[in-house]
């Protein structure tokens, strides 16, 4: 990577006659000069950033623009029968559900669940996989033995299954399980999407340590008399970066998608916080969206447009961080 | 090889033993519900209780019960061979409900693995034959979107469009061949099958798109090209063999995955197939059924996993085992 960097310099030609100076960069430059490039991940990054910012502000977008909680009924949009009747509209954007609330408000706090639900547990399986993926490679042996017959078995149970009998298991007690240390709600469902998608990183990790655990830096560390836990921490791990960086972000959206399966199943997260899956679930029980398109399409949308924007900075990462890939303009 | 595929089916078996195990604890110990007292009617007394719980075989040890099970698995039960129990909800035998369940799963897998393949593949041939091409960056915009559409939201869409405004294909609902004929039948999978393959088709045409093109890079396709194969022959022979071969890996542990049931695809379009099945029984505490359908699920994915990997050492030449 940093070859290519000062290999490009070079050929640029810096300043009229004069010899261009030959600057060195650091793999950090060259992978923002690379993604800088791409537009697309540029465009779903600004997306993705915005997104954000509507979550963290949506109390506030709610109370003061608004005027609307999410939880708040407003009966008299509602018909006779009790199906809404206000579809978007000045005021309400993007029309009200059938207990007459407010449909974007409840999209907008939709975000903040989606968000922090997949972030959280993405970044507790991150931080589980490396941890066991790394000890398993690098130790190697019994521990190795244990550890990816675990990946192995993890990853070939029937996840969703397995994801609604925990979620209704710990979700009948108030305290939750494990002492209370999951309760139910939103810590729940991050610790069920983190136990189920670490196998994806750990095993990554495992691979890619295990190819550099005979290179002779690591040798010269543990000649020089590096603990176990140092070679890992100072050696292994910064060699890591690139593939975990590119991993991580790409199982943000199928954590999104994780989520709002389970939401739309009718688990996890309670009902009265907004979540883009049981909102669809709402919107299709008893063929709903048929009286109400706006129930099914902005929740939904909003659901796809964020998980295509993870996913094309997950793609454009990738390619910016891979030296094989050709990036033009 | 056949020590190998011996020790891969005691492995197969080790898995199925352990996710058993698993969901022993996870809904034995600590159950969404509690079967004794959904079944004990609505002012249960103590006795009641415990004489449903020894009905249920719910008194013994949890070790006990495991221990039960899995000699009624290979053993059979009083319903037959395999024992799989009977259901608490409508205190009959499982295994005819089961199986019935089960071959609405397989046609609806089966016939989206099938369109996945005929879409997914050749998109991604054409799109690394032509990297950058307009329609490489169509079809791969158009993937990226498939992968990000979740079949929960897809099949309401295609509802609302295809069944409610355009009226083109009939709503929900699952019509079996032999009681409602094999048109009827069709037209009923045609949107089960299209949603449920639209995600996998994307993902495999992203898949054979990048294998295909890092194959043609390789240094004995120049050498075809250099030996004057036609093109056709080059891309047919040479680069598509290399390049198809995890696309079977991937085949095989997506067919396993979805033959336990797909769950959401089922939910959406009322299909009463087995995913469908386990999540009622979930949710009503029905406690062998969500065992056997985890069991048979496990057992899809374990072995279809045993499976790939016999066909790679025929399919791949590099690939010997000892």
């Amino acid at each position: 990577m940093a070859d290519e960097g000062i290999a490009g310099s070079v050929a640029a030609p810096g300043g009229g006659d004069r010899p261009s100076t030959i600057v060195g960069r650091s793999p950090w430059q060259i992978f923002w000069m690379r993604f800088r490039r791409d537009r697309v991940a540029l465009g779903a990054g600004v997306f993705l950033v915005l997104l954000a910012a509507l979550a963290i502000t949506a109390p506030l977008i709610a109370r003061d623009l608004v005027h609307h909680d999410p939880n708040a009924l407003f009966r008299d949009t509602l018909n006779e029968i009790g199906l809404p009747k206000v579809g978007p509209s000045a005021e309400f954007w993007f029309g009200v559900d059938t207990s007459g609330r407010d449909v974007f408000v409840r999209t907008i706090y939709g975000a903040r669940t989606s968000l922090l639900v997949a972030l959280l547990s993405t970044g507790f399986a991150v931080v589980l996989g490396i941890l066991l993926g790394s000890l398993a490679g690098y130790l190697g042996g019994w521990v190795d033995t244990v550890i990816s017959r675990a990946i192995d078995l993890t990853l070939s149970l029937p996840v969703l299954l397995f994801s609604i009998g925990i979620a209704a298991a710990c979700s009948i007690k108030a305290e939750g399980c494990l002492g209370g240390l999951i309760q139910p709600g939103i810590s729940l469902v991050t610790a069920i999407i983190a136990l189920f998608t670490w196998p994806y990183i750990g095993r990554i990790v495992r691979g890619q340590v295990l190819t550099i655990r005979n290179k002779e830096f690591i040798e010269a560390a543990r000649a020089m008399g590096a603990s176990t836990g140092r070679i890992l921490l100072r050696d292994v791990l910064p060699n890591l970066a690139a593939p975990i960086i590119v991993y991580g972000t790409l199982i943000i959206p199928s954590n999104i998608l994780f989520e709002a399966a389970l939401s739309f199943l009718g688990v996890g997260i309670p009902p009265t916080t907004p979540s883009w899956g049981r909102m669809i679930s709402d919107a299709a029980r008893g063929q709903l969206y048929t009286v109400a398109w706006w129930m099914l399409f902005f929740p939904g949308m909003a659901l796809v447009l964020t998980t295509l924007a993870f996913n094309l900075v997950g793609d454009g990462l990738r390619d910016a961080l891979d030296p094989r890939t050709q990036v033009t303009g | 090889m056949i020590r190998y595929i011996v020790r891969r089916l005691l492995w197969v078996l080790v898995t199925l033993l352990l996710i058993t195990f698993l969901t022993y604890l996870i809904f034995f110990v600590m159950p969404p519900v509690r079967p004794e007292v959904l079944f004990a009617g609505k002012q249960p007394t103590p006795e009641l209780v415990a004489e449903v719980r020894r009905q249920f075989g719910l008194d013994k040890p949890v070790l006990v019960q495991y221990a039960l099970f899995v000699k009624r698995v290979f053993l059979g039960d009083e319903y037959g061979w395999p024992g799989l129990g009977f259901s608490f909800n409508t205190r009959s035998a499982l295994k005819p409900i089961i199986y019935e369940r089960f071959l609405v799963t397989l046609q609806l897998a089966l016939g989206a693995a099938l369109l996945w393949l005929m879409v997914g593949v050749p998109i991604g041939i054409l799109s690394a034959l032509r990297p950058r091409s307009i329609f490489d960056r169509l079809a791969m915009g158009f993937a990226l979107f498939g992968v990000s559409t979740p079949v929960f939201f897809l099949g309401p869409v295609m509802l609302y469009v295809f069944w409610f405004q355009l009226g083109w294909l009939p709503g929900t609902g699952f019509y079996s061949i032999t009681k409602y004929g094999i048109g009827t039948w069709f037209v009923h999978m045609i949107m089960p099958w299209s949603v449920l393959a639209l995600a996998f088709a994307a993902f495999y045409a992203r898949m054979t798109r990048g294998n295909l093109i890092e194959v043609m890079g390789e240094d004995y396709i120049r050498t075809a090209r250099a030996k004057g194969l036609p093109e056709r022959a080059v891309v047919g022979k040479h680069g598509l063999r290399a390049s198809l071969t995890p696309v079977v890996t991937m085949l095989g542990l997506d067919l396993g995955g979805l033959l336990g049931g797909a769950l959401i695809t089922e939910t959406v379009f009322n299909l009463q197939g087995l995913g469908n099945y386990a999540v009622q029984s979930v949710f009503s505490g029905d406690l062998y059924a969500i065992l056997d359908v985890t069991m048979i699920a496990a057992f899809a994915v374990t072995l279809a996993n045993l499976i790939v990997d016999i066909v790679y050492a025929f399919l791949d030449p590099r690939v010997r085992y000892t």
